[in-house]
């Protein structure tokens, strides 16, 4: 039969079901189709904690929501537009977020009475016309998957498992995806037991062929290419583009990479990345603790590598004791946060951004060190390749404030030459620097202020660090209270002294009196929101801070320059408080905390108000 | 295939290795000319208590260090907190004067990314046994090719006087002043049970024992734990005063020697024996029993259990304390692995900006022209 095709320019589809459904590996190839198609997309994984909830329950549903669109764009979308729900549970958790109208595709076969009865449905929502509202496609997904696999020698619950690539199959049908990336990762990752490949692959040819012959499904979809700079493109996560981007410092700078890491959700990753690129000379030391992830990342950045720990919110605060040492050794070491919804264990595998304050004061003493954010999964490389630099160059700690929606978040990376990266060589020490060849370990360059960086090793530079207070040139332990006075300001000055670059504002028609100020993830959905507003003729200006600490020179100038200052954050007025305090200049928070990303309407209508105002 | 054990024997540049070669001290420079402990001395003021045992601890290491014929610039000391952490600052070597606890830790990311070092740790009972406990025990099963020193005085003394984790039950301090309800550690039984490849015991005042054992650590490829008896005359005076007095030190101490009968005393009257029952050794009168029977010392033993039972001996009274090299085996390190891991990664790759353009182009790309 003949379907229609109808043109959209964009889309936003979640897939849902069981965590052991594999709606994350559904989604992740239909990233990845959609990619080579050559559409702009953001992607928004939403997994519980839980390795394997009971089955059919809520807390046990697992999603992953893509938007893609023929257009750039900055988030993985407010709502979806199609949810596919593989089960009871996948339906009742993400019903609230769908809007009117929404089409929603559900596996019956799940919809049986015991697994409506374990999420509360006293009656199928299927049947008892509460899902008018939206159209509903009820497919038999899990039938026609076995039924497909009829010819393969699986017992049923092998077949069953097949589920996830039928409707990834239908869904690839519904939106004219290219599967054959699918059948080759398939044949790839079940290289070792073919007849689970073959049967993969039937599966989703099965989904595929339904679409196309059914006559439930009369309509195709197309979302033509976007109009993206030239260049090769990958997708990727924040946490692998971070892991690339100090592979990319090792390279850059000529020093190995020592990661000292302990596991944690959602950072992990970053170590599970750089353990596989030991050819780039990167040491990953897989620590008894936090602490003790740190202070091997400080010994092997003292002994002249790169020293980065990882870890997110819980650990970070573990680590508060060795930053400190860092910074009174003046050593480089990089810590990447990760954060997530906290205090304490909190939803470990929810995003927010309330480690800020954290970063800047989470230390004993007057502890200062270089901050830096990422604002997508691809600047994530950008950012831990900054980071690095900062730390070689200035010797200094630098945290790295990425949140669990860019770790697992993703989207297009126009891919970098590598020989445009920063250059991030140094030079260690080599010989005395004092009169009658005496070595000084604490005499500055006189622009960076940094220390010079001796490493043992070389020859006639014998001395001696630690954590009580030094007198400035000579490094030797001092008690005099000027010298500590003179020290505790040259540390702060030193931070301060860091060349980054001005904050830049994004005003079209640049008569905009009202400034949205971000830092971090919310890049994405503020930039949607202005976007949205400007096409309506609202007038806005958007900046995004990328180093936090040391603040862009301009910083000041930029907030007085508007009637009004909005600052969206994932907490609760942690960069406003930062910025009323420094600048007396009045930030109006709107602060969330849910564990999600803002979405872009939100904002919008919250910006709307502020302009509106003026 | 089972690891290789023995003694050390000497190596092809005259440094003791093991017999599978392997030697703590390879990849690390030779000194050039002969050194003097005057240029192990650094230009920093010793401010030790005086009388403190960490003095002669400190002049013991400085005459051994010129010995041991590695350039001085390739030797690192790493501490944490504590009276014995200062220890760094009066060597004329590269040091780090770290936090409390954590110097295992620090010198772990040191020695894995530097081969060519020496790395030493130094620390106290508070600062291994308590507050770095777990550092402690995780350096020593991975192995990692660093020399710990704990100096052990039972007393924490930069704090002025609380008890420690070595501290005898019932100890009266400042902040038990009925005193304590705290089992002790016996610093070498804990390290036996973490594994440790080589496990020693010395006493300050020893000069000579102390500069044996120090030798044997620094060459032992792998960690190596050294717990050395220190006197704190301030706060806890006289706490080893029974393994030091002449006139009573012979009965008290067991001098564990490498291939010779464990045997004590002034006149060798007292000797180590199998328990009749159970798995242990046991001190009894020589005279009572076969020579047959006493046990012939072997640091090479596999099994930690040998080296657990000399460090059950100790009464409570220090009475029967052995002191030498309990145990010395070889076991992979930890450094050695993780390097040959990433150097074998990196003959195969090419070279590293190429590398990295592969890495970045990996996966599923698209163009767009």
């Amino acid at each position: 039969m003949t379907k229609q095709t109808r043109q959209l320019d964009r889309v936003v589809i979640r897939f849902a079901g069981d965590s052991g459904d594999g709606m994350q590996l559904t989604g992740d190839r239909f990233t990845s189709e959609t990619a080579q198609l050559g559409n702009d997309l953001s992607t928004l994984p939403n997994f519980p904690a839980e390795i394997r909830a009971p089955a059919g329950t809520l807390p046990g549903v697992s999603s992953f929501q893509v938007h893609f669109a023929d257009t750039d764009i900055l988030t993985p979308g407010d709502a979806p537009d199609v949810l596919v729900a593989m089960n009871p549970a996948a339906l009742k958790s993400n019903l609230t977020d769908l809007p009117g109208g929404a089409e929603i595709i559900v596996n019956t076969d799940e919809f049986t009475k015991r697994a409506l009865a374990k999420v509360g449905y006293a009656a199928s929502p299927l049947e008892d016309g509460s899902l008018e509202g939206y159209q509903l496609r009820e497919v038999a997904l899990t039938s026609m998957t076995v039924r497909a696999l009829e010819e393969f020698s699986l017992s049923r619950k092998e077949a069953e498992r097949a589920k996830n690539m039928f409707a990834l199959g239908l869904v690839s049908w519904m939106y004219h995806r290219p599967i054959e990336g699918t059948v080759t990762f398939l044949q790839r990752k079940f290289a070792a037991r073919p007849e689970l490949a073959d049967a993969n692959v039937a599966a989703l040819k099965a989904g595929w062929n339904y679409g196309e012959t059914t006559e439930d499904f009369a309509v195709q979809y197309e979302v033509k290419p976007a109009k993206l700079p030239p260049g090769t493109y990958r997708n990727i996560t924040g946490n692998v583009a971070l892991a690339y981007g100090l592979v990319a410092a090792g390279v850059r700078s000529g020093l190995p990479v020592f990661l000292g890491a302990y596991p944690i959700t959602p950072a992990s990753d970053i170590l599970h990345e750089l353990s596989k690129h030991k050819r780039f000379g990167v040491t990953t030391f897989q620590a008894e603790d936090e602490i003790a992830a740190a202070g091997a990342a400080l010994g092997a950045s003292y002994g002249g590598a790169i020293g980065v720990t990882t870890s997110s919110g819980p650990g970070v605060a573990l680590k508060s004791e060795t930053v400190s040492l860092a910074v009174a050794l003046e050593l480089p070491l990089v810590v990447v946060d990760v954060q997530r919804a906290g205090p304490s264990t909190g939803m470990p595998t929810k995003t927010e951004q309330a480690d800020l304050a954290m970063a800047l004061h989470g230390r004993h003493g007057e502890a200062p060190v270089a901050i830096i954010a990422p604002r997508s999964p691809s600047d994530c490389f950008y950012a831990a390749l900054e980071a690095c630099r900062i730390a070689v160059t200035y010797r200094t700690p630098v945290m790295l404030l990425s949140d669990g929606y860019l770790a697992n978040g993703s989207e297009p990376w126009l891919l970098p030459e590598i020989s445009d990266l920063s250059d991030l060589s140094v030079e260690f020490a080599a010989e005395p620097n004092g009169p009658d060849g005496q070595f000084l370990p604490y005499q500055r360059d006189p622009e960076t202020l940094a220390r010079p960086w001796a490493v043992p090793g070389t020859a006639g530079l014998e001395h001696r660090i630690g954590g009580l207070e030094k007198a400035d040139g000579t490094g030797d332990i001092s008690y005099d209270p000027a010298n500590h006075d003179a020290m505790v300001r040259i540390r702060a000055a030193r931070i301060e002294a860091i060349e980054v670059p001005p904050l830049e504002v994004e005003d079209p028609e640049g008569d905009a009196r009202v400034l949205v100020l971000g830092w971090g993830s919310t890049y994405g959905p503020i930039g949607a929101a202005c976007r949205q507003l400007r096409q309506r003729g609202v007038k806005i200006a958007q900046a995004h801070l990328r180093h936090l600490a040391p603040l862009p020179a301009n910083t000041e100038e930029v907030l007085r320059r508007y009637d009004k200052v909005v600052i969206p954050e994932m907490n609760l007025g942690q960069l406003s408080a930062v910025l009323r305090a420094r600048f007396l200049v009045d930030a109006i928070g709107y602060n969330k905390v849910r564990g999600l990303p803002f979405t872009s309407a939100e904002l919008e209508s919250v910006m709307e108000e502020v302009v509106k105002n003026v | 295939m089972s690891e290789p054990v023995g003694a050390a024997v000497g190596g092809p540049n005259g440094d003791p290795v093991g017999p599978n070669g392997r030697s703590a001290l390879k990849l690390v420079p030779k000194a050039e000319g002969k050194q003097t402990a005057k240029e192990f001395k650094s230009d920093q003021e010793v401010r030790w208590c005086p009388g403190c045992g960490d003095y002669a601890i400190l002049a013991a290491m400085q005459t051994f260090l010129p010995e041991l014929g590695v350039r001085r610039e390739n030797i690192c000391f790493v501490s944490g907190i504590g009276c014995s952490s200062r220890f760094p600052y009066y060597l004329n070597t590269f040091g780090m004067h770290s936090i409390h606890g954590r110097a295992p830790a620090i010198a772990t990311g040191l020695s894995v990314s530097r081969p060519d070092l020496s790395v030493w740790v130094v620390t106290g009972d508070g600062d291994a046994l308590s507050i770095g406990g777990n550092h402690l025990i995780h350096a020593l099963r991975r192995n990692v090719n660093i020399k710990i020193l704990l100096f052990n005085n039972r007393i924490y003394g930069l704090t002025k006087g609380q008890y420690s984790p070595t501290s005898e039950l019932g100890k009266i301090t400042k902040s038990t002043p009925i005193g304590s309800a705290d089992w002790p550690f016996n610093p070498i039984s804990l390290a036996l049970g973490a594994e440790a490849s080589f496990v020693a015991r010395t006493i300050d005042s020893d000069r000579k024992h102390l500069t044996s054992v120090l030798r044997a650590a620094a060459h032992h490829p792998g960690s190596a734990f050294v717990e050395i008896y220190q006197n704190c005359n301030i706060f806890n005076d006289g706490a080893f005063e029974i393994l030091k007095d002449s006139s009573q030190r012979d009965e008290a101490l067991i001098r564990l020697e490498h291939g010779q009968p464990v045997v004590f005393g002034a006149d060798g009257e007292k000797c180590v024996v199998k328990e009749p029952r159970g798995f242990g050794l046991q001190v009894v009168d020589t005279a009572d029993v076969d020579p047959s029977e006493i046990i012939v010392h072997d640091e090479t033993v596999r099994r930690p259990s040998y080296a657990f039972s000399l460090s059950r001996l100790p009464n409570d009274d220090l009475t029967n304390t052995p002191i030498g090299v309990l145990r010395a085996v070889e076991r992979p390190a930890y450094d050695d692995i993780v390097r040959e891991q990433v150097a074998a990664a990196r003959s195969a790759a090419a070279e590293p900006e190429q590398e990295l353009g592969k890495l970045l182009h990996g996966g599923d790309t698209w163009t767009i022209l």
